[in-house]
């Protein structure tokens, strides 16, 4: 974008990534800004308000190196935009979309605005295919569907990007090839190992060249947080709806990011809402989340998979807890878990998906997939309070179908999560019957006399 | 119109400088695009307006004009089984309103006029006649047959009038010369200002249910008819899928379903559902009586805020044609939130939580509009107010759950735990209350003296079925918790055998009566009927199995009988309308616990 307006000499001051501007030129609210220092280097931002004598610019990349008297601004006459086009696939970007990898700048077919627009509801297409990602707690318990937002809840030491990687490797539609696929990976704040641990396990899957990738290193600027799952999803809409891809895009770490949030609401002065984070993070938050989905009439498909650390493992800090009432779904990993050295330590029952009952069931999986979901479900709450139970009264003070319970939960965790290798649905439902045969049939209220018969054998009543 | 200059912009908020009269709350066009606005404040020759679209690209010195009006929206039939934004502007691209026959996927800022739409319209009055306010001068055959009303305060004499056939719902119909002399052209549809409550004749004292289909509701928690609940939850607890229930299977003759900064695909999928679904009342497309206006979470934030007011407005609409309405709020938090952030942008002192100090009022005003009346015309309709609660960390004692629960009249608290454990729906007994269960018993004890009495009931003389079964269920649920809390620290084989069956009898309770999968084929709506049978059938096993224990039968005695499964998955398993089912199930109950005695090794408890 050649810049429309430029101003030198204008800078009144500088607080933190807000740059104060004298107004002598026309410019409007959101407008690009390229800000230019002493040092030559351009440094991306935006106009977060603007009356009669001032222009307040919000500096998305690091301010140092910047002085009041020799930096010039330079107007895009419009929002951020990121010109997009054939041969994402394969390349590394930035955290603001420039190559990152030696390569040739990307031809430009398309400049989308980074903030995109809403989806018109009507021309959403209710997302129903299954993806099978070979992980049982996930494909039995909280299925994952194409255009569909779940995100992993996770905490500091937990293998969620290990999860992460072993679901994008895995995922296709039942039956079908993993090419499908294409994979956007917005690396925010994370540390440089992470973002090579994610390109090194794309690549040795063969997985790389139908993924973009863009890096915002936790040594980058932290305001540019918040433009990287910006260009990123960009790029994925691109990829999906105009390409007509199916897209999985991996975003972490979104806790990093609502920090960059916080850190750019207080350097503007902001009433907070919760433990200063401002009061906008839940819209601005389902202004990225709310960019997966189907549309009418379009061949592609954009499904996130989100990832979040949890501070303290709190889930009902605002990240997650904000997160929770936009996605639909999450998948809670646990400590306690990882310590019993389960893999993938996934703990069902504070995960969900919402969009399950959409693409499951007869004529999506199997017809008894939601019926044993739902009995795994209540008969793994009712371990739980047996647990609770034998830790105060020891299990000798058990009744015998609390014994039963115990015996169950443990075994659901060591056979049904816990997995050496991916698991077909199919295994996984086998895995998930022969657990509830332990159980006495009167007390599995879920599941149809049909059902017992067909699965576990024996007498329902 | 008035016209001004905008001297600065910020998020939603910008200040003008006026070359003429402005009113607060008068609506705005701003910009080239002619973005809507509303005035918020006035100070010397400056106003300050909040947009209702997002404000990219505008400068100092664009142009602001002034509506002269109140934000107002259009009422008429073409409201019916259409989809608006949170300013009722079509969301659909034809005229049906619920197609996705759209130029672009992506909502852009900007115009977006509703295309007038032709209905049949059929006249009721003649020249001559005299009209008050409210009143019908005509019909028009939409998805139902609805009425073209006299807007409220104006009254006259009919000048003329169409004669019967198709005409767009904006022509001019009837032309009506007030007292004053003035002649008024009335169309179908009329302009109403969204943040007035619609007049009525008076106000009517709630006595019938608004039927949910939802059996936990219905008979322990109930709503009435011109009623307000609240529903509050963490994420995932089963607020949209509770509140989607109710637009399907509730008894009410027009629902309108707000997603207030919800998710886009829920609106999808609502949207699709309602398509293929059909009313049982009616026979046609569920579509047809349903309004849906959708603000989701990504689109502008100030229009959240006025968008609850624009979906109890078209409530009231239908209201005052004599019809009941149900308005289901997803999630009233979000209108919350838009109010505070736009609250924080006019730099107004923030009170708790950071919501403005007038939280509290606005949300009155809101829950005010539900009631059941007499219109203007001397009919009987209602407005029954459903609202959703997203309270940040599910902790109730947040601001907009607290202020709420001072309006609302019944409470429908969903809990983590149950949601957890896939028991839908996760309503707590024991946080969720209903003040309206007494006006409705009459209705209920009704239905309930209307049907066959199961072979085994031990009925009582006097009082009311339902009552009596509601109370005892109640206070079962309420003595499960305390002795709960007791096995916690003794463990459950030190409770005595009745106390063991208490533990029992609610686990029955909770498994054959409260759980209700949304999802199952059978079992989403539960009607008045089946629900009473349930209830009794379940209050006949409570009896025999008290019988039971006191002969000294164990409480794992009896859980381990057959026929409990059979009990539990009666919602699942027995029809609507086959009262055979249950007088089966009733008499095996009968068969079954009846020939329970003393197990060896326990003695029966003293009498
Ligand atoms: N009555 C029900 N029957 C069956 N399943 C249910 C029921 N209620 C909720 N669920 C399950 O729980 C999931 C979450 O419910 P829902 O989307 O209604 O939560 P919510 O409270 O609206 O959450 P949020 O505040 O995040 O919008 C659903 O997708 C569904 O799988
Ligand atoms: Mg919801």
């Amino acid at each position: 974008m050649r810049p429309r307006l430029s101003l030198r000499h204008a800078a009144q001051r500088l607080e933190g990534p807000l740059l104060f501007l004298r107004r002598s030129v026309e410019v409007g609210y959101n407008e690009a800004v390229e800000v230019v220092g002493a040092d030559g280097a351009a440094r991306l931002g935006r106009v977060s308000a603007v009356d009669g004598e001032v222009i307040v610019v919000e500096l998305l990349e690091a301010g140092s190196g910047l002085n009041l008297g020799e930096t010039a601004v330079r107007f895009h006459g419009e929002p951020l935009h990121f010109g997009v086009g054939p041969g994402l696939l394969g390349r590394v970007f930035d955290g603001v979309g420039r190559p990152a990898d030696g390569g040739a700048p990307l031809p430009v077919e398309r400049r989308l605005r980074i903030d995109g627009l809403p989806l018109n509801p009507v021309a959403r297409a209710t997302p129903r295919d299954f993806i099978e990602t070979g992980v049982s707690a996930i494909d039995l318990m909280n299925s994952l569907v194409r255009g569909q937002k779940l995100p992993l809840f996770s905490g500091g030491g937990l293998p969620h990007d290990r999860i992460a990687v072993a679901i994008a490797r895995h995922a296709r539609l039942r039956g079908a090839g993993t090419e499908d696929f294409a994979i956007v990976f917005a690396g925010i704040g994370v540390p440089h190992d992470t973002a090579e641990f994610f390109r090194r396990s794309l690549e040795e899957s063969g997985a790389l060249a139908r993924s973009a990738l863009f890096l915002n290193l936790a040594g980058d600027a932290s305001t540019q947080r918040l433009l990287t799952p910006r260009f990123a999803l960009t790029a994925a809409e691109y990829l999906a709806f105009v390409e007509g891809r199916h897209v999985l895009a991996i975003l972490t770490d979104m806790t990093a990011y609502c920090e960059a949030l916080r850190e750019v609401a207080g350097a503007r002065g902001e009433v907070p809402a919760r433990k200063g984070f401002p009061g906008y993070m839940y819209s601005d938050l389902a202004s990225l989340y709310e960019r997966a989905g189907c549309v009418r009439g379009r061949p592609g498909t954009l499904t996130q998979l989100p990832i979040l650390t949890m501070p303290s493992d709190d889930i009902g800090h605002p990240v997650p807890d904000l997160s929770g009432y936009i996605t639909e779904g999450q998948i809670v990993l646990s400590r306690a878990l990882d310590r019993a050295g389960v893999w993938p330590p996934i703990d069902v029952l504070p995960s969900l998906s919402r969009l399950m009952k959409d693409g499951t069931g007869r004529g999506y999986t199997d017809a008894d997939h939601p019926a044993l979901a739902s009995q795994l479900y209540a008969a793994y709450a009712r371990a739980g309070q047996a647990r609770l139970l034998a830790s105060v009264v020891g299990e000798d003070g058990l009744s015998d179908a609390d014994r039963r319970y115990l015996d169950f939960g443990r075994r659901f965790e060591r056979e049904l999560i816990h997995q050496d290798a991916p698991r077909s649905l199919e295994d996984s439902m086998r895995c998930g019957w022969r657990l509830l045969a332990g159980l006495p049939r009167s007390e599995l209220t879920r599941l149809s006399d049909a059902q017992i018969a067909a699965y576990l054998g024996g007498e329902a009543s | 119109m008035s016209r001004a200059t905008i001297t600065s912009i910020s998020g939603p908020v910008l200040h003008a400088r006026c070359a003429g009269a402005f009113a607060v709350g008068e609506a705005l066009f701003v910009g080239a695009a002619g973005l809507l606005g509303e005035v918020v404040r006035l100070h010397d020759d400056f106003l300050v307006a909040q947009v209702y679209e997002d404000t990219t690209g505008l400068k100092p010195g664009d142009g602001v004009d002034g509506s002269g009006a109140p934000l107002s929206v259009r009422l008429g039939p073409a409201l019916l089984g259409g989809i608006f934004d949170g300013l009722l502007r079509p969301l659909g691209g034809d005229d049906s309103g619920a197609d996705a026959g759209l130029a672009s996927p992506f909502i852009a800022p900007g115009q977006r006029a509703a295309p007038a739409r032709r209905f049949a319209f059929t006249p009721a009055v003649a020249a001559g006649q005299r009209l008050a306010g409210g009143a019908a001068f005509g019909f028009v055959a939409a998805a139902r047959r609805l009425c073209c009303l006299v807007p409220p305060g104006l009254a006259g004499e009919v000048v003329d009038i169409a004669a019967a056939g198709d005409y767009p719902d904006d022509a001019p119909l009837c032309r009506l010369r007030d007292a004053g002399g003035t002649v008024h052209a009335l169309a179908m549809g009329q302009q109403w200002p969204v943040r007035q409550p619609r007049p009525v004749a008076r106000r009517l004292p709630t006595d019938a249910p608004l039927l949910t289909g939802q059996r936990v509701l219905d008979t322990l928690f109930p709503v009435a008819l011109g009623g307000k609940a609240a529903i509050p939850g963490g994420f995932g607890t089963g607020k949209t899928v509770l509140l989607e229930a109710l637009v399907k299977a509730c008894s009410a003759d027009i629902i309108v379903y707000l997603g207030c900064g919800e998710r886009g695909n829920e609106m999808a999928g609502a949207l699709e559902e309602m398509a293929a679904l059909v009313d049982p009342k009616s026979g046609r497309p569920m579509a047809e009586r349903t309004v849906i206006v959708a603000n989701t979470s990504n689109m502008p934030v100030a229009a959240r805020e006025a968008s609850i007011y624009c979906a109890v407005t078209i409530a009231e609409y239908f209201r005052d044609q004599g019809l009941d309405v149900a308005l289901m709020a997803d999630s009233t938090s979000r209108w919350a939130e838009a109010l505070r952030e736009v609250s924080g942008r006019l730099g107004e002192l923030p009170g708790e939580g950071g919501y403005p100090a007038y939280l509290g009022s606005r949300l009155a005003e809101f829950y005010e509009r539900a009631a059941k009346v007499e219109t203007l015309a001397g009919e009987t309709g209602s407005v029954t107010l459903l609202g959703a609660i997203s309270p940040q960390a599910g902790d109730f004692s947040e601001p907009v759950t607290a202020h709420t629960t001072r309006y609302v009249r019944s409470f429908w608290a969903l809990d983590a735990k149950r949601a957890q454990a896939r028991f839908y729906p996760a309503i707590h007994p024991l946080q969720s209350y209903s003040e309206d269960a007494l006006a409705v018993a009459g209705w209920w004890g009704e239905v309930h003296a209307a049907l066959p009495a199961l072979a085994v009931e031990t009925t009582e003389a006097a009082g009311n079925d339902w009552e009596r079964l509601r109370r005892r269920v109640l206070s079962l649920l309420d003595e499960e918790a305390r002795l709960e809390r007791m096995a916690r620290i003794v463990g459950k084989d030190a409770l005595q055998p009745r106390q063991r069956l208490t533990l029992l009898c609610a686990e029955v309770v909770g498994e054959a009566f409260l759980r209700q999968s949304a999802f199952s084929e059978n079992d989403r709506v539960c009607g008045p009927q089946r629900q009473a049978l349930m209830l009794r059938t379940l209050g006949a096993f409570l009896d025999l199995a008290e019988a039971a224990v006191a002969r000294g039968a164990t409480p794992e005695a009896i859980a381990a009988l057959p026929v409990l499964r059979r009990l539990q998955r009666m919602g699942e398993d027995i029809r609507e309308g086959d009262p055979a089912a249950f007088a089966a199930l009733a008499a095996a109950l009968q068969a079954q616990l009846g020939g329970l005695a003393a197990t060896e090794g326990e003695h029966a408890p003293a009498p």
